[in-house]
């Protein structure tokens, strides 16, 4: 019982060969056995782990004396997207963190049940009766989603503003189909849109409509969760080179686009060997993408060490199983083209650790005259993004931060009453389950910003 | 659904549709443009607003069959509804304060132009405008821009309006006119040339990019360009920007990426 029982995942050989979800999930004879596992702490250490506060040993203990039912009813107690939790939360720094298991074996494995509760068991939604005023979000992401539903549960009017032409935000155009499969993120929208939450596509707040005329158009309160906007890049020669895409292109064309699929309109260009810059989750998934377009090498470059890097060890042992060529400690220099503007190779230097950084890191520092060249055909930058300015420009009296995220208070209000904002567009880019945490905080808040005026 | 409720064919390669989208009618300024998707299936590609109309709440868009998505579009009938219609985006054209401009137009660029000319006249501008076109069967919006401004019509071969190319004609007005801005609309080609011109005449001027993206938000990145060495994104940071600045043989080489991608034949500049 000292280890957690393992999760049956497609064959890495042939997982490359198209877009389904590597992570197979538990049968049912599994997931009784990862249930047994969960010693019903009182103390649920657990709970503290986790965000929205699941209360975790509850709803284990409904699988493991085989009420579904009653698992799923306490998940969606505190969160209404748990099969897209279940999978992309980074349990591992949160719930099964502090899980008791973990300390003389490995944690009970929290997230793969949760999974197979939200797979197993379609949660019947009783639809709150709507008496009370009407509330908009701005962002259908997974902090906007979360703040939707909290609010609509408690009988608000919401309205969800997207102004791409499907929801989801980086649940849809951001992570892979073989991480996080689409049908899972829309049945989990869709359950949240028989809540009674309308959600309004094609909308850019800012440019369709600003913020003010929310509030003239009778809301009483909005929450801003835009998430993380532009991408960034790295400010060497060469950048806009024709095959030189940010993440987030490469994954928009992939993912919302399905530049992939013969049926659809949005091109991808050929590609054969692709280097994809950076260390996080958004670096392998574009890695892995790639790797599925059937390409001959896709070669990940980050400057820091394999300790250092940001993404989840799953996704990087993910991506190792697969084939990706790993090339850590280097940085780019420049990129090389040809007399066409096109991608020839990219020019990278060593580096090794210094002292460590703000950031707690250790530095890297480069290592003079080891440059060397690789040779590519399309390099996909995976550094992070900037905050959008486009609806925080358009709204002047809305403050920022040095970075230019929206500046919130401790409750999560902005400088503009009854604005509330959460996720990415104040954190800058972090993780799906705290802008879910951070949707579901600002919910509360909104609430009780909005009963307080009824007191007056 | 966004409903098309009106589609007139301009010639035989440019087609105008009003659309019926009171959001971005009501919103919406010269300068800006909208995304759309036709389909499902479709790809999203940006379209500039050539006109508005608030209170019918409808918007216009014209534009030149060149690949696979411009003629699904234009397969459209009145009646038809596009898929998705965002906007409107990009940042509006500084027009306040100008008392004198030269707007130099080509092809169906002139249909981006057109909202200029007219919001011009309406702040009381004199506005000439130098419209170029292939030959007399592709020139469109003669008689609107007329209404607003002096038009001096060119055609390569001379068919219709006076015969030579657009800054031949501009040299003429900027050797004996002062112009507070010379604004350029068109083909990447036509906006390079008529760049480097005004920075012979150290003449201020603007041009309206027009490179690929997907969502228009600047979340995407794909429509970066480089001005005065920084890196711009078109959707957020534009479409316009300084003319002098702009690194042309680069957007020239970027307007190119997917063309082996596209088995559709090669968009011919009108």
């Amino acid at each position: 019982m000292k280890n957690r029982t393992p999760m049956r995942e497609l064959d890495p050989r042939e997982r490359i060969k198209g877009f389904s979800e590597v992570a197979l999930g538990y049968s049912a004879e599994e997931a009784l056995l990862e249930a047994s596992r969960c010693l019903d702490c009182k103390r649920a250490p657990c709970v503290t782990g986790c965000p929205v506060g699941i209360n975790i040993p509850k709803f284990i203990k409904g699988i493991w004396e085989g009420r579904l039912k009653d698992a799923s009813d306490t998940i969606y107690e505190a969160n209404y997207l748990p099969g897209i939790c279940g999978r992309v939360c980074p349990q591992e720094t949160q719930c099964e963190a502090k899980c008791v298991r973990g300390i003389k074996g490995e944690p009970v494995a929290i997230g793969r049940l949760e999974r197979f509760v939200s797979d197993n068991w379609r949660q019947e939604i009783r639809k709150a009766p709507i008496d009370k005023e009407k509330v908009a979000v701005i962002g259908s992401g997974p902090a906007g989603l979360s703040c939707a539903a909290e609010l609509a549960q408690k009988g608000y009017a919401v309205h969800i503003f997207e102004a791409l032409h499907a929801a989801g935000g980086v649940l849809t155009y951001g992570i892979p189909e073989f991480r996080l499969p689409q049908g899972v993120v829309d049945s989990e929208i869709e359950t949240l849109t028989r809540l009674g939450i309308a959600i309004h596509y094609n909308t850019v707040i800012g440019r369709t409509k600003k913020l003010q005329d929310l509030f003239n158009e009778g809301f009483q309160a909005v929450f801003i969760g835009t998430g993380a906007g532009l991408p960034k890049f790295l400010g060497i020669p060469g950048e806009n080179l024709n095959g030189v895409l940010s993440a987030n292109e490469f994954l928009t064309r992939i993912n919302l686009m399905k530049a992939y699929l013969p049926e659809y309109d949005t091109p991808l260009r050929k590609m054969h060997r692709v280097v994809v810059v950076g260390g996080g989750n958004v670096a392998m998934d574009a890695a892995r993408s790639a790797l599925r377009l059937g390409v001959e090498e896709v070669t990940l470059v980050y400057r820091r060490g394999r300790e250092e890097m940001p993404a989840r060890r799953e996704e990087v042992e993910h991506a190792e199983e697969e084939g990706i060529r790993f090339m850590l400690l280097t940085n780019p220099v420049r990129i090389l083209g040809d007399s066409e503007r096109n991608v020839t190779g990219i020019e990278c230097v060593r580096m090794e650790l210094g002292e460590p950084d703000a950031s707690g890191r250790r530095r890297p520092v480069e290592k003079s005259g080891s440059n060397f060249e690789i040779t590519c055909d399309c390099v996909i930058i995976a550094i992070g993004n900037n905050p959008n300015p486009l609806l925080t420009s358009s709204m002047p009296d809305l403050k920022t931060n040095e970075k230019g995220c929206i500046a919130v208070d401790e409750n999560l209000q902005t400088s503009v009453l009854g604005v509330y904002a959460g996720g990415d567009i104040v954190t800058g880019a972090a993780t799906v389950i705290l802008a879910m945490g951070a949707g579901k905080k600002a919910a509360r808040e909104i609430d009780r910003y909005l009963r307080s005026r009824h007191a007056l | 659904m966004y409903k098309i409720v009106r589609k007139k064919e301009l010639n035989s390669a440019v087609t105008l549709m009003e659309v019926e989208a009171p959001e971005i009618a009501k919103a919406c300024k010269p300068g800006q443009f909208v995304i759309l998707r036709v389909d499902s299936t479709g790809e999203r590609f940006p379209l500039t607003i050539a006109d508005s109309d608030p209170e019918k709440g409808t918007v216009t868009v014209i534009f030149q069959v060149v690949g696979r998505s411009t003629r699904k579009l234009n397969a459209l009938e009145e009646g038809d509804a596009i898929l998705d219609f965002a906007g409107p985006l990009g940042r509006p054209s500084k027009l306040d304060g100008l008392k004198r401009v030269c707007l130099v137009v080509g092809g169906v660029g002139s249909a981006a132009g057109y909202p200029l000319a007219k919001e011009l006249r309406r702040l009381g501008t004199k506005v000439d405008t130098v419209a170029g076109f292939r030959t007399k069967e592709l020139v469109i919006l003669e008689d609107e821009y007329k209404k607003v401004s002096d038009l001096y019509l060119l055609t390569d071969d001379g068919s219709a309006g006076k015969k030579g190319i657009v800054t031949d004609r501009l040299k003429k007005l900027l050797e004996n006119n002062a112009y507070d801005l010379v604004i350029a609309v068109g083909p990447l080609v036509m906006m390079r040339a008529v760049a480097e011109m005004c920075k012979e005449f150290n003449q201020k001027a603007v041009v309206s990019m027009n490179p690929i993206m997907i969502d228009g938000t600047g979340m995407c990145g794909g429509c970066r360009v480089t001005v005065n060495g920084e890196i711009k994104f078109a959707c957020v940071d534009g479409p316009e920007f300084d003319a002098a600045g702009v690194d042309f043989d680069e957007a020239l080489q970027r307007a190119k990426m997917y063309r082996k991608e596209e088995r559709e034949e090669d968009c011919k500049l009108l």
